[in-house]
């Protein structure tokens, strides 16, 4: 059974685009150009997958993940956007997005991409871990909660890696380890970018002073 | 598109800054630097007016006639008005400070005044005067402008008004002036109250009410003024940051996602590279990297360099930076290398994208440049490639770092640099 996706942009020529791409090897239930529009029609659907674009009137994708994944948690979110701002992109994966790519992304990657975060896996670009690797890095002052403020030294391997443009299957290849191990440290890391209260997470996101 | 509707608002806030330009059409009211002979009090009015200097000069010194107004007019405002900027244009000697010799002159010409008064019998005597001039000493000694007008400077010094006291106390610190300034205030007040007790018992409160209001101006007014006229400041910028907030939304949403959509359309490769070198470089604007400061830092120097390879080769190149140092002659070293494994890769692995990763750690800085093309066999090395390898190797070696290539046939190539930073 194909991948059921749901596209979520203002911009009717890109989902339209997006839509003619990735029709062939996906099935496109719905899509929706505003964060009201979007909310009902996503829950009406229930797609497996929803492609989310950052930058929206209304509260953005941030917005909509909230919104549904407070009726239908087990719907997931790959936010698909043109700005590269770290806020944004920290910003949306904290609301519970399960990875990042941006516009440019070729179709083929997008397509297995999608089917990567319908079977449960993140999707972590390497903007998106060098953003990650900025925001962990250094000491923290005084960890929270060590389990979820830092890093392990595996999962920085694993994120720099993907960072210098390592597919996953590459990373395991390069560090011996299976591919699901890669997947399950990625996971990992994710799972603390949106946990951990680590001040730095907000303290970076400002310093940057990104719009 | 959809969104031009929606952002509708943002479009006439952007009018917002041509509004305020268009008031200030008429300069603020600020000291001169230029056209000055006492503070620039006169040169700034005549400015803010936009009549001769000389006219608002002698309107100053006729109205000193009238019972000191004038003079008393120059001194608040010489108090209150913020000395301009010094311009870039004007060249820095025209601006002095008033000397000695100026100093010197001033206070003739207020002795001069004070006996003019006396003798014109306009003085008001010197029972109800002298309190007064020792108030206003204090005020002066409270009140001196700070020699920088930007804020955050908290030293106030008397530099501005150059005044004899400076000796006395040795400006810089403020809470002596603080101290001496209030005490003649006070004095003042005390001495023209006790002055005056021989006036009728019933008048006695209420004068000692204006008196008590006027030492509180004198002592809290200036200041109360400060604040004011920072409020306003702060909320003009605030205003214009909010005002570059929403051109960059609206920005965003309109030609970045355009110049998205074109790299996603089947034009040729060279309009694709275009557009992204636009996108590239609109990005860097609205995210406040400005384009002529890069090369200043490590994270800059980088972005640009991946801008340049990608106009020249049409290739793709995935630029990902953690971490960020100032550029100094070991960064512009690795800068160089990567660039040249960069354009290496662009033109030899056949790949069209390139990844760079760069990571500033405390003591080193990584490099790492991937492509995904065909790789080679290191056994089977091109003349040529093996020369460019080894420039980058020679290069990095030179600056005490390290160079290592990683290739195999069908896995693309990974050229690693490292380099030690340089201690700080």
């Amino acid at each position: 059974m194909s991948t059921r996706v749901f596209v979520v942009d203002d911009h009717e020529l890109f989902r339209s685009g997006v839509r003619s791409e990735l029709g062939h090897d996906l099935r496109i239930v719905g899509d929706a150009g505003s964060v009201d529009e979007a909310v009902p029609a996503i829950l009406a659907s229930s797609p497996d997958v929803v492609l989310l674009d950052v930058h929206m009137a209304g509260g953005g994708g941030r917005a909509v993940i909230e919104a549904v994944r407070s009726q239908q948690p087990s719907i997931r979110f790959l936010a698909l956007s043109v700005s590269d701002a770290a806020e944004d992109v920290i910003g949306i994966i904290r609301a519970g997005a399960r990875g990042y790519v941006t516009k440019s992304i070729s179709a083929e990657e997008l397509t297995s991409a999608v089917r990567r975060i319908h079977e449960g896996d993140s999707v972590f670009s390497p903007r998106l871990a060098g953003f990650v690797l900025d925001a962990f890095a250094g000491e923290a002052p005084q960890p929270m909660d060590p389990e979820l403020d830092l890093l392990s030294r595996r999962e920085r391997e694993v994120l720099r890696y993907i960072a210098r443009g390592y597919a996953y299957k590459e990373v395991a290849h390069e560090l011996h380890i299976s591919v699901k191990t890669v997947e399950t440290h990625v996971s990992a890391v994710l799972r603390k970018l949106q946990l951990s209260s680590r001040y730095e997470l907000t303290r970076w996101a400002a310093d940057r002073r990104l719009v | 598109m959809a969104d031009v509707r929606a952002r509708g608002p943002s479009v006439t806030a952007g009018a917002r800054p041509v509004a305020a330009d268009a008031r200030a059409v008429r300069p603020r009211l600020q000291r001169s630097r230029s056209d000055r002979l006492i503070g620039g009090v006169a040169g700034g009015i005549a400015r803010h007016l936009g009549i001769d200097s000389v006219a608002v000069r002698l309107a100053f010194i006729v109205l000193s006639f009238a019972l000191g107004f004038g003079a008393v007019c120059y001194v608040l405002l010489w108090l209150l008005a913020p000395l301009e900027e010094p311009s870039a244009v004007q060249p820095a000697t025209e601006f002095r400070a008033p000397g000695r010799r100026l100093m010197g002159g001033l206070v003739l010409m207020a002795i001069g005044l004070i006996l003019l008064l006396w003798i014109t019998g306009l003085w008001f005597g010197g029972e109800q005067g002298w309190p007064l001039v020792l108030a206003a000493i204090g005020f002066a000694v409270l009140w001196a402008r700070r020699g920088d007008e930007r804020r955050g400077g908290s030293r106030w010094t008397l530099s501005q008004l150059g005044s004899p006291l400076e000796s006395v106390v040795t400006g810089q610190v403020s809470l002596p002036r603080i101290a001496i300034g209030s005490l003649l205030i006070v004095i003042g007040m005390g001495v023209f109250l006790a002055a005056n007790t021989s006036l009728a018992a019933a008048g006695n409160v209420l004068l000692a009410m204006i008196v008590a209001i006027g030492g509180a101006a004198l002592l809290a007014g200036p200041w109360v003024w400060n604040m004011g006229r920072q409020l306003v400041e702060e909320r003009s910028s605030r205003v214009r940051s909010e005002a570059r907030a929403e051109m960059a939304a609206h920005l965003h949403d309109s030609v970045l996602q355009t110049l998205a959509l074109i790299q996603r359309s089947a034009a040729p490769r060279e309009m694709a590279s275009l557009a992204r070198t636009q996108e590239r470089e609109l990005r860097a604007w609205l995210y406040g990297r400005a384009p002529d400061v890069s090369g200043v830092r490590l994270r800059d120097a980088i972005d640009a360099m991946a801008g340049r390879l990608e106009r020249q080769h049409q290739v793709r190149v995935e630029a990902v930076v953690v971490g960020d140092a100032e550029m100094d002659d070991q960064l512009r070293a690795l800068v160089g290398a990567v660039s040249e494994a960069v354009a290496n890769a662009a033109r030899h692995s056949g790949s069209t994208a390139i990844s760079v990763y760069v990571e500033v750690e405390a003591d080193a800085v990584s490099a790492f440049v991937r492509d995904q093309g065909g790789g080679f066999d290191p056994d089977a090395v091109p003349a040529d490639r093996r020369g460019i390898a080894d420039s980058i190797i020679g290069r990095m070696e030179r600056r005490g770092g390290s160079a290592a290539v990683h290739s195999r046939l069908g896995a693309g190539t990974e050229v690693v640099l490292r380099l030690p930073r340089k201690p700080a």
